[in-house]
């Protein structure tokens, strides 16, 4: 009786070597998690020990030299601005991932898509920079001071449309094509056919694509540390300043120590938590959509 | 090479008797095709994460014969032919079962040299599938591999496969041109002048015209027939007519509850002029299949 | 002709449609022309080749442009060959070792969602203190080349799998060893996939900020060694825009190179995607 497993065990020592070597990088790849889990935990134990978990919920306010260490405002900066521009961007995501697929003409939903692609790829900081310039100030007209959880939301929006645009467009595009065609042949208008056959065939799709949209944003530093004017507060209307966990991490990381840097490294940790939860969501259910479809 | 060669595949004319190959007439006793077993399978099987998809195979393919495997798609034929040369070593979850001999070589001993058997046993498939490089990289590789690298060496034995398939004219000018520029029955001979660039004694044809324009389908149906007395070779195919203008001995393979099996083999002229198995003769007669 | 009922709500769907494309469209061309108005008044020779001066509100940015250049070339120089052999374990060799294979894909996903702030937690923890790198290139490098990781992984397994299955069993009926079967068979047929998921990466690295911020440095002289300190292009922006009085214009300049830069990678893997895609069909 032999089988397949044969053929790896009957390997010449040379082929066992390469086996090995490729093992090793990949062991080197699938480390790399467990590392940055195991570094973040191990710089942010002498904050959890000294100041305590409760603490960061608990405390006055955010002073480090007072050894005053409140997360909660910075935890709702990033809550609403991340709510803020999920919630513009879906829509706008959505419309223009119909818009290549269903309404442009082929060369123009080619460029448009191409335009989405290149913005995908932009750095944050000239997002960020054009916000600072051009946004901030005609904020600071409408409503002073300008820098605030409005230019966040703005800039943040632009940044996370290409993403859901992108992965929707995908969904979009595994949708078999005799669907629709059965859906025109039975007399359906276009309008008809989106809300009946398309969106909900591609939920699964347009889901992960929000999902990865709102770890994007949860996870974006450089833009929000730009305009957002970087205020420790909770924000009670649209044009305060706020800061995000990030851009904490982004401004204070520089000159921090002792535990000061290790409470910079639980909120590194509560970051990633929140960010992963929204990824592995993401994951899980792009994976069972594609379980179901080959089933 | 005794035998004549057929002007065309149409000139088969289905209603004389059933056999009846004045091209090959040679055809009872061959020269080249001895009656002596050079690959024996006994009690052969192969299953496929736990399900069955060939049975019970016990079979001997003469040496230097040419002979057709036939059947219904799902019979198993092909499994049958990847474990001559342990290519089921490559699909997940595969197993085998039973003995496979090659001479006194036992094939599926976890003790064989898997890399030297495949050089033994020349492979070609449906789609011809050229590697993404010129011309001579691709009959080079293997010569490399087996670790012939003296550049006179290599140009002659490239040069004496290539005649072998007739293609030496053809691409003898563009050896250094990317292979996949070729036409599909090119590339299929390429395919064949690479698997015999190691000098292979068995040769598996896995439906090898079945891919190919009529035209090419005959040159290298042509091609084969030349190569027979050379090489064992096997050869699955779908085409009971190629088969029939071919082959020297020919075993039937059919499935029994989704699983295969051999129904009967014999010479050529035994299975179509006269089948023992009423499946084989209603499979011939195109009643079944 | 009678209108039809659906009429109304058709032709409301799809203004909207068309309107939010236009939205989209504009605000992108106002950005990308903005920058292109500020910054491309500002660029000349002399600008890309001299040294940042003044903070970097004059001169121009040719050290910044070599540290670029130097953070990136450790970034793909380790990222690469881990890349190659991660996914040709996954793409190759993923069924024989089940239990690995689906580890290393699943830590694989979590890593390609860590953001790049986190990055640049770790890569300061990690290479600037535990390992003794201090703030350098080196530091910064091997950070960006743990977060280009996912994605080169992703792209090169992608293009390996795209082979037809064929190859691998025309290579060994060919008595053809595995690896020779994957480094002279496969990967030729896999580097076009292979450089457009560089290309890629190269376009992330580029790009990121956060990560580099607190693991490469802020200093702008001209490196003298992967051990110092060295600015990226990205850094420089956000320093010009964000700590520097009067440093907008410069950043504009800068922010222009960079954007350059990134259409130029992304044109060239375009080019490249078609370039391959059509030699790889059979003819007929």
């Amino acid at each position: 009786m032999i089988s397949s497993f044969n053929n790896i065990s009957s390997h010449p020592q040379s082929d066992r070597l390469w086996l090995w070597c490729l093992r090793f990088f990949s062991l080197v790849a699938g480390g790399i998690v467990c590392l940055i889990l195991t570094f973040l935990f191990l710089e942010s134990f002498p904050a959890l020990q000294h100041i305590g978990l409760l603490a960061f919920f608990t405390d006055a306010d955010w002073h480090p030299t007072e050894t005053l260490y409140l997360l909660t405002p910075m935890i709702w900066g990033t809550v609403w601005v991340t709510c803020g521009s999920v919630l513009l961007a879906t829509p706008l995501g959505i419309l223009s991932a119909l818009f290549c697929h269903y309404y442009a003409p082929p060369f123009l939903a080619t460029w448009y898509r191409r335009l989405i692609e290149l913005l995908a790829g932009i750095p944050s900081v000239v997002y960020g920079l054009w916000g600072l310039v051009v946004l901030v100030p005609m904020i600071g007209q409408l409503h002073p001071p300008g820098p605030s959880l409005l230019a966040g939301i703005l800039v943040l929006t632009l940044m996370i449309l290409p993403t859901i645009m992108l992965v929707t467009h995908a969904s979009f595009a595994q949708i078999p094509f005799a669907y629709i065609q059965s859906a025109t042949a039975l007399g359906l208008g276009r309008l008809a056919i989106i809300r009946s056959v398309i969106l909900p065939t591609a939920k699964a799709g347009l889901i992960t694509g929000i999902l990865l949209g709102i770890a994007r944003a949860l996870g974006e530093t450089m833009a929000i540390l730009m305009v957002c004017g970087n205020v420790v507060q909770t924000p009670s209307h649209l044009f305060d300043p706020i800061r995000t966990l990030t851009s904490n991490i982004a401004l204070e990381m520089a000159y921090a120590l002792g535990d000061h840097r290790s409470a910079l490294f639980v909120s590194g940790l509560l970051l990633m938590g929140m960010v992963l939860l929204f990824v592995i969501l993401a994951e899980n259910i792009q994976h069972r959509a594609r379980h179901e479809a080959t089933t | 090479m005794g035998y004549s060669k057929p002007s065309s595949g149409l000139t088969l004319k289905p209603d004389k008797q059933p056999g009846f190959r004045p091209w090959l007439p040679y055809q009872q006793n061959a020269p080249c095709c001895e009656p002596v077993p050079h690959i024996q399978a006994n009690g052969l099987g192969v299953t496929y994460q736990g399900s069955p998809a060939l049975q019970n195979v016990t079979l001997n393919i003469n040496r230097g014969c040419l002979t057709a495997i036939v059947g219904p798609s799902g019979c198993g034929k092909t499994s049958f032919l990847m474990c001559v040369n342990r290519l089921t070593d490559l699909i997940p979850s595969c197993q085998v079962s039973g003995a496979l001999r090659i001479n006194e070589m036992d094939v599926l001993a976890s003790t064989t040299q898997v890399l030297n058997l495949r050089r033994m046993v020349g492979m070609i498939f449906q789609k011809p599938t050229v590697f993404p490089f010129s011309i001579r990289k691709n009959l080079e590789l293997p010569l490399r591999e087996y670790g012939i690298t003296d550049h006179s060496t290599l140009s002659q034995r490239i040069e004496t496969v290539f005649t072998q398939v007739g293609l030496w004219n053809e691409v003898k000018d563009r050896l250094n041109h990317p292979a996949q520029a070729l036409s599909g029955g090119q590339q299929q001979r390429l395919c064949l002048a690479r698997a015999l660039v190691l000098s292979p004694k068995i040769l598996l044809l896995d439906e090898p015209c079945s891919a190919l324009d009529p035209l090419s389908s005959g040159v290298v149906e042509d091609l084969i027939v030349s190569l027979r007395g050379q090489y064992t070779i096997l050869i699955v195919t779908h085409n009971l007519a190629q088969a029939r203008r071919i082959a020297d001995d020919v075993a039937f393979f059919w499935p029994l509850n989704g699983v295969g099996h051999l129904i009967e083999h014999g010479t050529a002229q035994d299975i179509f002029e006269s089948p023992k198995d009423q499946l084989t003769a209603a499979y011939i007669a195109g009643t079944r299949g | 002709m009678k209108p039809q009922p659906n009429s109304l709500q058709e032709f409301g769907s799809t203004a909207l449609v068309w309107g939010t494309a236009g939205l989209v469209t504009l605000t992108f061309l106002w950005l990308l022309g903005d920058i292109l108005a500020h910054g491309l008044p500002q660029l000349s020779w002399t600008f890309v080749f001299a040294s940042p001066e003044n903070a970097g509100r004059e001169g121009g940015i040719g050290s910044i442009l070599v540290s670029t250049g130097l953070i990136i070339g450790v970034c793909m120089a380790v990222a690469l060959p881990i890349a190659l052999g991660t996914a040709i374990f996954l793409a190759e060799y993923f069924r024989y070792d089940w239990v690995l294979g689906r580890v290393l894909r699943g830590s694989l996903d979590v890593l390609a969602g860590v953001p790049s702030i986190v990055f640049g937690l770790f890569g300061n923890a990690v290479f600037c203190y535990a390992l003794g790198l201090g703030f350098s290139i080196l530091s910064g490098g091997l950070t960006l080349a743990c977060m280009v990781l996912p994605l080169l992984i992703r792209t090169t397994e992608e293009s390996f799998r795209m082979i037809p299955v064929e190859h691998r069993l025309s290579a060994a009926a060919l008595g053809l060893s595995k690896p020779t079967t994957i480094l002279s068979v496969l990967l030729p047929s896999a580097i076009p996939g292979l450089l457009v998921g560089f290309i890629l990466s190269l376009g992330r690295a580029l790009a990121e900020t956060a990560a580099l911020i607190f693991t490469s440095g802020y200093v702008d002289r001209m490196p003298d060694s992967f051990l110092d300190s060295g600015r990226a292009l990205s850094v420089h922006i956000y320093d010009l825009a964000m700590n520097v009085a009067g440093g907008n214009p410069n950043a504009y300049a800068t922010a222009v190179i960079l954007v350059s830069l990134l259409l130029l990678a992304n044109l060239f893997s375009l080019w490249i995607a078609e370039r391959w895609a059509t030699p790889n069909r059979l003819p007929a």
